[in-house]
């Protein structure tokens, strides 16, 4: 316990960090995500391919060496300088959002053909169908995958602390230099972390819950 | 019935082919249907009756020949295509209404985005037309609430809230519990009554001999009849006819 009243300011200051990290690049992640879908169900070939090629290519490569193109490489490129918490939301956006693409796809193969027939029928434009019939249907049916997914990511946020963002994953490297009780300390990280999942859970019940009547 | 030489067809198609791989599916069909005329199209399981009808909207590309609706011929995929096909009302065998969506939402949907129509105004006339087909007090439920033979009043209600110029019915009451089957055809054969133009695909004879003015029969992916209810029924001129008709009446 005197771990965590010792270095509460650290903990707090850390895991703010962390919700701020977890927040924007799950934004970004779900917007960037459900686009890279819709591009993978597009009539256009070209950007059916484009998008497949960029999941197969970020979901296949290790966070960390996401992380190090945009801590290391990208800067050499000297295009727009990013400090490293911007950086890191990049990286995480583009990593998770391959995963998220995937769900999002597996979900629109959920939707009956009959559905987009019906949209088409009425006049509706490729992207008025997606957004209107589509995805919202796409959506629902995936929820708990689109949940764990987040989860993930709100846990892959602990990588950035090798590379600079003083986050959650951050705190171990503190307290060891305080002499701390380094396993006290991390156990009450995981607390933290049991913590913050809750309301993604409670989030994905409740969504669940006000869905499964229109289905 | 005499129609005037200068107003065009609503529906004209001419030389159309239609391959699904090696399948011949639509062979050479010459069709108009006039403005304001009931077609009723007959035939036996494969024959290509709802390709026909899925051609006229292009939801079925054609691989020759042309199709014409209101004397505009279709254009390819894009925005023009959707134009069209809002003008061009569809009912599905299988209903097809939005699944996350209330009845009166899925009545409202393609006006307010494709027409561009003010919502208040949309829903306006989604209960005028929910009324109509005799579902307004259901507006705010979700199809799935809904038994067969309402869902697909509703989905009437949701094909004319565009005011189509022509309505294409694909075995609107083939998926429907036998009770359910008239409170279908009721709505069809008042809209019928009204003027709508109208190629009903069904096996409701019935419904062909009262409401249609013509009737086609298809077989193998050929139109092989064209003539009235009265004729068709009493005398139909092909084997292929005969020996459908002779299957169906004795049932
Ligand atoms: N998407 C498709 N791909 C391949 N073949 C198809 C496809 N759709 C239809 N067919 C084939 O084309 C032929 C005509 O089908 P169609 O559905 O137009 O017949 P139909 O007259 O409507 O039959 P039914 O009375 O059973 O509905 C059939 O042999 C069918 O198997
Ligand atoms: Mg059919």
């Amino acid at each position: 316990m005197s771990v965590l009243t010792n270095n509460i300011d650290l903990y707090l200051r850390a895991f703010g960090t962390t919700i701020q990290l977890f927040f924007f690049s799950a934004i970004g992640s779900l917007v960037l995500g459900t686009f890279l879908a819709m591009l993978r169900v597009s009539p256009v070939p070209v950007l059916r391919a484009a998008a497949t090629t960029y999941v197969t290519l970020l979901r296949n490569t290790p966070l960390t060496l996401v992380f190090f193109f945009f801590l290391f490489a990208y800067p050499l490129l000297k295009i727009l300088q990013l400090e490293p918490f911007p950086a890191a939301a990049v990286a995480l956006t583009l990593y998770t959002s391959a995963f998220i693409c995937e769900v999002v796809r597996s979900g629109i193969n959920t939707v009956p053909v009959g559905q987009a027939e019906a949209s088409r029928a009425l006049g509706l434009t490729f992207s008025q169908m997606l957004s209107n019939v589509v995805l919202p249907q796409a959506v629902r049916s995936v929820v708990p995958p689109l949940v764990s997914t987040l989860i993930a990511l709100l846990k892959n946020t602990t990588i950035a602390a090798g590379f600079s963002v003083a986050e959650a994953g951050s705190i171990s490297y503190s307290l060891s230099e305080q002499g701390e009780d380094l396993l006290a300390g991390l156990a009450w990280v995981a607390v933290f972390f049991v913590v913050l999942v809750i309301p993604l859970t409670l989030l994905q019940r409740s969504l669940e819950k006000r869905w499964s009547v229109a289905r | 019935m005499t129609s005037p030489a200068q107003a065009p067809p609503m529906i004209r198609m001419a030389g159309v082919d239609k391959f699904f791989g090696p399948l011949h599916v639509l062979k050479n069909v010459e069709l108009e249907v006039p403005k304001g005329q009931v077609v009723v199209v007959l035939g036996p399981s494969g024959s290509g009756k709802s390709t026909l009808c899925r051609t006229i909207n292009r939801l079925e590309p054609i691989d020759s020949g042309t199709i014409e609706v209101d004397g505009q011929p279709l254009p390819s995929e894009g925005k023009q295509l959707a134009r069209l096909r809002a003008d061009v009302g569809m009912v599905f065998q299988s209903f097809n209404l939005f699944a996350h969506k209330s009845i009166v939402d899925n009545v409202m949907l393609a006006p307010v985005k494709v027409r561009k129509t003010s919502t208040s105004e949309a829903r306006k006339k989604a209960m005028e037309l929910l009324e109509r087909v005799g579902i307004a007090n259901q507006a705010e439920k979700f199809p799935a609430q809904l038994s067969g033979g309402q869902q697909q009043r509703v989905a009437i209600a949701r094909a004319l809230a565009m005011n189509p110029k022509v309505m294409l019915f694909d075995e609107p009451t083939s998926a429907l519990d036998p009770e359910m089957v008239q409170e279908v055809l009721d709505v069809m054969t008042t809209l019928a009554s009204e003027g709508m133009t109208m190629l009903v695909v069904t096996h409701e004879m019935g419904f062909a001999r009262k409401a249609a003015d013509r009737v086609i029969f298809m077989a193998d992916g050929e139109v092989v009849e064209d003539s009235t209810p009265t004729e068709f029924f009493s005398a139909p001129k092909s084997n292929r006819a005969k020996d459908f008709l002779g299957k169906i009446l004795t049932h």
